[in-house]
């Protein structure tokens, strides 16, 4: 009986910590935001750190948009033939890239490889105390730290979800018209026909700017909060992988419901 | 607002507790303007507290601390970051940015709250630099420098805004006798030649003596012992006795609390 | 990394997405026959309109001239109400034309077919067209499909 309780005590404990952690990611969002206006007069930190959070992750996401798209070409393919509709394979592509795999599977990489690294960072400046340092000289590190990072990533996760979307659909021309030789012609006339620039191309813009929210201020989050030891900063990264992609995947859901529901 | 007293920085019945650890009870302290005051005692005593205490990182369970008359945990944020620009830090492992060189971390300061020309911040930051003699060493970056090069950055960049007090904590830990003699040196040095308060948190006995006016000896959460090093030496005090002559055992015990030895061995087999 | 390098990085990198957008948006979607400047509308009603939505395609000799905008019901003849904006190039529509909801392909989306008549003058804003067939239900295909097939039957036997 007793282990029940402990069971439940320790259920009970880790739910209200979920909360206090919520409530302090949520109180840290607001200290972003109310900086990021004094942002827009230092060009260089936004600078320096899209680079760092868009330009270092485009290798990656064009690789992984041209893999992805090839992929849908041959699977899409393979299904569609079955029909005698392998003509519609332009179709299949680029609903699929622009109002799924576009946004989703960009976050799922962009939290893999600019989330962990800007957790890393800030975990390690939280324990070699160079936060703690700028604090004692008047300078709020949530202004000059996490603000441009957190706007850096909010700027760039749409940006590279286009680039991902883009290369895919080429990706599945060079296999479903070159190498399976669906008509060049009916590929994009096709596409062109059924894919609609306000319900798919806006709304999968719109997923990849929530998912670039959601993605950076985890990141940003779990890095300040990290326990300023190695082993804090390195479980502090794993969260931010972890718990973006599961946030991710959870909005991604509620989002299409609202988006391509039935209307 | 400045108050031309003789004591720059002081608490008054200051508590502070981690947990269920007593930092510091009920604490009175003063720190007179212009000198080099030190705050001594075994590791874990809570000493980098202190500081944070009085820059106003951490709050107090009770009491006040003043600095140039004003009650740190008093003031509004802005106003609080208006009083830090005037208290300089030195942390154990200089805390230097590491994404920028040696003259960029020395400008941050300057870059960040003053609007001086780069031609200007130019002279500053070498002045500051050749104060700690790395002037040379502008252009390396922070992982190129040795620990105790490091510090000497730090410093120069604690003192970049010129402040009215500078804040060191364990500047002398793990150094090699010659990088400690620099700093030594350095710190009392700059401590004369721009009036500066300086407050030393270190368990180094005969480097901190040498240049302390003013020593506390800090155990258990409470000042055990008080005066110039001099003072200290002569006082009967066992606290002080213990400290200063480095014995291991004595009012801080060698023995981590423990069971009875002999209880504790013959009835080996309970973990 | 200078400063400049950096610069010019983002500078791409921003070029790039936006020309991503770019592309999505011309290549890939609907843009191109986007631009309804200068189109009409007309109403027509129908008996049934199953599976017809707002912005389905309106077309003519199987070319696309326009889209439906609304889709409303008539609470007092029970009839259902598509509007349509057909674009402005196609005006010399004849006030006759007559309008049927089609299948595109077997399982495909509705659309409406339009059928011009023999009328000189051409339909306005605001026009209406008077002759229309309901889109075919398949339940209701099929009911009939069996019925006839029945009563066939029936009479081979008497």
């Amino acid at each position: 009986m007793k282990s029940v309780m402990d069971s439940l005590q320790s259920l009970g404990h880790k739910g209200s910590g979920f909360f206090e952690r919520l409530g302090r990611a949520s109180i840290l969002f607001y200290h972003i935001l109310a900086g990021v206006p004094g942002l827009f007069l230092r060009y260089p930190l936004m600078i320096q750190q899209i680079y760092s959070v868009g330009v270092l992750s485009l290798l990656i996401i064009v690789v992984s948009g041209l893999f992805v798209g090839m992929v849908l070409g041959l699977q899409g393919y393979n299904t569609l033939v079955d029909f005698g509709a392998e003509e519609s394979l332009g179709v299949v592509v680029a609903l699929s890239l622009v109002r799924e795999l576009g946004p989703v599977v960009t976050a799922l990489l962009f939290a893999g490889r600019a989330g962990s690294a800007l957790t890393a960072e800030i975990g390690l400046m939280k324990a070699t105390e160079q936060l703690s340092a700028m604090e004692m000289m008047a300078i709020d590190p949530i202004r000059r730290v996490l603000a441009p990072r957190f706007l850096a990533g909010f700027f760039s996760m749409p940006l590279l979800a286009a680039i991902f979307s883009a290369v895919g659909v080429i990706g599945g021309y060079i296999v479903g018209v070159g190498l399976l030789g669906v008509d060049d012609g009916a590929y994009w006339s096709q596409m062109q026909a059924k894919v609609d620039l306000h319900e798919d191309i806006y709304n999968g813009v719109i997923k990849s700017i929530a998912f670039g929210v959601i993605v950076t201020w985890i990141a940003v989050f779990e890095g300040y909060d990290a326990v300023p030891t190695s082993e804090g900063v390195s479980r502090a990264t794993t969260r931010t992988v972890v718990h973006s992609s599961l946030a991710v995947l959870g909005t991604d859901f509620i989002l299409t419901a609202l988006m391509f529901g039935e209307h | 607002m400045s108050n031309s007293s003789d004591i720059l920085v002081s608490t008054r019945g200051l508590s502070f507790s981690r947990g269920s650890r007593q930092i510091f009870d009920d604490i009175d302290i003063d720190i007179k303007r212009g000198s080099v005051t030190a705050f001594m005692g075994p590791s874990g005593t809570g000493k980098t507290t202190l500081l944070r205490l009085i820059g106003g990182q951490l709050r107090p369970d009770s009491g006040k601390v003043l600095v140039d008359g004003e009650e740190v945990h008093a003031l509004k944020r802005a106003q609080l970051y208006q009083l830090r620009k005037r208290m300089g830090m030195l942390f154990q492992n200089g805390a230097l940015l590491t994404d920028m060189n040696v003259y960029d971390n020395v400008a941050f300061p300057l870059r960040e709250h003053t609007d001086l020309p780069e031609r200007l911040i130019r002279d500053l930051v070498l002045m500051k630099l050749h104060a700690v003699g790395l002037r040379g060493a502008r252009k390396l970056m922070p992982s190129e420098l040795s620990g105790g090069m490091a510090r000497r950055v730090a410093l120069a960049r604690a003192i970049a805004l010129d402040p009215m007090m500078i804040m060191y904590d364990e500047p002398f830990t793990g150094q090699d006798p010659i990088s400690m003699g620099v700093l030594v040196n350095l710190i009392r040095l700059l401590n004369d030649a721009l009036g500066l308060t300086s407050i030393i948190v270190s368990h180094d006995i005969a480097e901190t003596a040498a240049i302390a006016d003013d020593i506390y000896l800090l155990s258990g959460g409470k000042v055990v012992a008080h005066g110039s090093a001099d003072e200290l030496k002569q006082s009967g005090s066992e606290w002080a006795k213990q400290f200063i002559e480095g014995l291991p055992d004595g009012p801080v015990p060698f023995h981590y609390p423990a069971e009875d030895y002999a209880h504790d061995l013959l009835n080996g087999g309970a973990a | 990394m200078t400063i400049r390098l950096t610069e010019i990085w983002v500078g791409i990198f921003v070029a790039a997405g936006l020309a991503a957008l770019f592309m999505l948006a011309m290549k890939v979607s609907n843009l191109s026959s986007y631009s309804q400047d200068g189109g009409y509308e007309i109403t027509a009603r129908f008996e049934d309109i199953s599976g017809l939505k707002v912005r389905s395609a309106v077309t003519m000799a199987g070319v696309r001239i326009g889209r439906v905008t609304a889709i409303g019901f008539d609470k007092d003849t029970f009839e259902a109400v598509v509007t349509m904006t057909v674009e402005g190039d196609y005006n010399t529509l004849p006030k006759d034309t007559s309008a049927s909801i089609y299948t595109a392909g077997l399982l495909g989306e509705k659309y409406v077919g339009l059928e011009p008549g023999g009328d000189e003058t051409n339909m306005q804003q605001g026009d209406r067209i008077k002759l229309t067939q309901g889109s075919m239900v398949l339940e209701k295909l099929i009911g009939q499909f069996i019925s006839r097939f029945l009563d066939s039957d029936k009479e081979a036997k008497n």
